[in-house]
């Protein structure tokens, strides 16, 4: 289970067939991590991304998992080519990134939603970057609108929303843009547990409907588990790979995974790895 | 709050709510107390009639005024003189300052120099404008421009750069360009605090209007008022004030509701 230097692994069957409403064709990339190096303030400055190295495939669902201030976040940031790398190379398919670009669509921890577009703007808003003409970009949010419930809600402006129906517009802009990788950045840490719990359950039905390459950040280990393919424990400062571990939990999962024995050996693996890290920090 | 504590208490509670008709019925209160003071002291005849003129006089002199088109043409000067500066000032500050907002490069250019002018006071550049321009309605645009084009550039390129990284940074990932930012993420962001700028300094271009007019005009409301003085009409001088924040008070109405239209968002 444990990989230290992990090979592109097929993707896992593909889920369910009901509620076929989402888009048949969806690209799905595979993204590369090759020593990856982030310093922050020069060559002297604080090292916060380590020399890091992995391969995520196609489809595959990879949770990131670490110690606070681990540079989880900035590594998430580097792949969207928000941050720009210190040393290193990171592919999407094969081209290396030196930029952000609609291939990586983002879903931030905070709230990104643009507050002067309502709901549907918003979702719509990258088709119209992408020119992606009136009727089919209709067809699209509709469906996207659709897939996160809040097709009654369409008019609205996000000021008018909760802050997990903002999230799950966040979730639908970044889907509706087709990237070939979807970044998540504790998407859901600003929410109430019980919101979190609704919104973990959503993106589950979302992706198994629809699979696409993934890289979850999040410090909350059942999350982890109950939605990757693959976590990824980070060390502290400075980041590096702790331990890269294959979830071998059958989908389509539900929320009662959390109660069996296999999810509770996993999850209390991976705290055993994030609390030496704690220990050895103080 | 406590439920019983009775309705003359609870209007001491720190930022408690009162009810509609009592903010209404203050709003007019404060109005006909000071019109009760004016009448008391301008009929009582305390305060003689060449320093405040009484209700009376003001009115009747208002309604000879619009009679004889005075009023008309005067306040259509001045409304004018504040538009042109204003609309002017305005079509250039949004733009450069949202530029100095989102580039370094044009802040390190800019801001050394607008600070510097920002401060200086702009009844110090009246003599400068007269001798360059004339007295003509371009003298008086050009101080009103001088007083509101620095502020809003400051002000504009202040709620620019305050714009959320993360905003920026979604619309990246959304597939906007980088010279495209200013105008589908920035502007719009920003737009609020531009309008809310705008608000406020037309209320500052109104106040340097009759500061243009005192010194050099041959119409408007600052002109009549000065010419009054000279003529012991006080009652004149009381209609231009009347007038000038009247009108300030419908513009700063009218920008509400534009803002309203605009920025329903915010």
């Amino acid at each position: 289970m444990l990989a230290r230097n992990p090979a592109a692994s097929p993707p896992p069957a593909t889920a369910s067939s009901e509620g076929q409403k989402i888009l048949a064709e969806s690209q799905s990339a595979s993204l590369t991590i090759e020593n990856v190096t982030l310093r922050y303030g020069g060559a002297k400055g604080v090292l916060a991304v380590d020399d890091i190295s992995f391969m995520v495939a196609p489809n595959e669902f990879t949770v990131i998992v670490g110690p606070s201030g681990c540079g989880k976040s900035s590594l998430l940031y580097l792949v969207a080519g928000l941050t720009e790398l210190s040393d290193g190379t990171i592919r999407v398919n094969d081209a290396a990134v030196d930029r952000p670009g609609p291939d990586r669509g983002m879903v931030f921890q905070g709230y990104t939603l643009f507050p002067w577009l309502t709901v549907r703007q918003n979702v719509e808003y990258g088709l119209k970057r992408k020119k992606v003409p009136f009727s089919e970009r209709n067809v699209i949010v509709e469906q996207y609108l659709d897939a996160v419930g809040l097709y009654q809600f369409a008019d609205h402006f996000p000021a008018q929303l909760s802050g997990g129906m903002k999230q799950r517009v966040a979730i639908a802009r970044a889907l509706a843009n087709d990237p070939g990788i979807l970044l998540m950045d504790e998407p859901f840490g600003a929410l109430d547990s019980q919101t979190r719990s609704t919104m973990q359950k959503l993106l589950l039905k979302v992706w198994e409907q629809r699979q696409k390459t993934v890289l979850f950040v999040t410090h909350d280990i059942d999350e982890a588990i109950l939605l990757g393919d693959r976590v990824i424990v980070m060390t502290a400062r400075p980041g590096r790979i702790k331990a890269d571990i294959r979830v071998e939990i059958p989908r389509p999962r539900s929320m009662d995974l959390v109660m069996e024995p296999d999810f509770i050996a996993l999850k209390r693996r991976i705290l055993g790895l994030l609390h030496d890290e704690i220990d050895e920090d103080h | 709050m406590t439920k019983n504590s009775s309705p003359f208490l609870r209007v001491l509670i720190p930022f408690a709510e009162i009810p509609k008709w009592l903010v209404v019925s203050l709003g007019i209160m404060i109005w006909v107390l000071v019109l009760i003071g004016w009448v008391a002291a301008s009929y009582g005849g305390s305060i003689p009639q060449m320093f405040l003129p009484t209700p009376g006089l003001v009115f009747s002199k208002t309604l000879d005024m619009i009679a004889d088109g005075t009023l008309y043409t005067n306040t259509l000067s001045s409304v004018q003189v504040v538009v042109y500066g204003f609309i002017v000032s305005s079509i250039l500050a949004v733009p450069l300052g949202l530029w100095m907002g989102t580039y370094r490069v044009v802040q390190s250019l800019l801001e050394p120099l607008v600070n510097f002018i920002r401060y200086l006071p702009v009844t110090s550049f009246v003599p400068l404008f007269i001798l360059w321009i004339g007295i003509g309605l371009e003298e008086r645009v050009a101080i009103i421009f001088f007083g509101t084009f620095f502020q809003q550039l400051v002000m504009v390129s202040t709620a620019a750069n305050s714009v959320s990284r993360d905003l920026v940074n979604a619309s990246y990932t959304l597939g906007t360009k980088r010279h495209e930012v200013v105008w589908h993420v920035i502007f719009p962001a920003a737009l609020p605090s531009i309008l809310d700028t705008l608000r406020v300094t037309m209320g500052w271009a109104w106040t340097y209007l009759v500061v243009a007019e005192l010194v050099a005009a041959s119409s408007g409301l600052g002109y009549i008022s000065m010419r009054a003085m000279r003529g012991f009409q006080v009652e004149i001088i009381f209609l231009a004030i009347l007038t000038i924040g009247l009108l300030g008070l419908i513009m700063d109405q009218a920008f509400r509701l534009i803002r309203l239209k605009l920025a329903p968002w915010a």
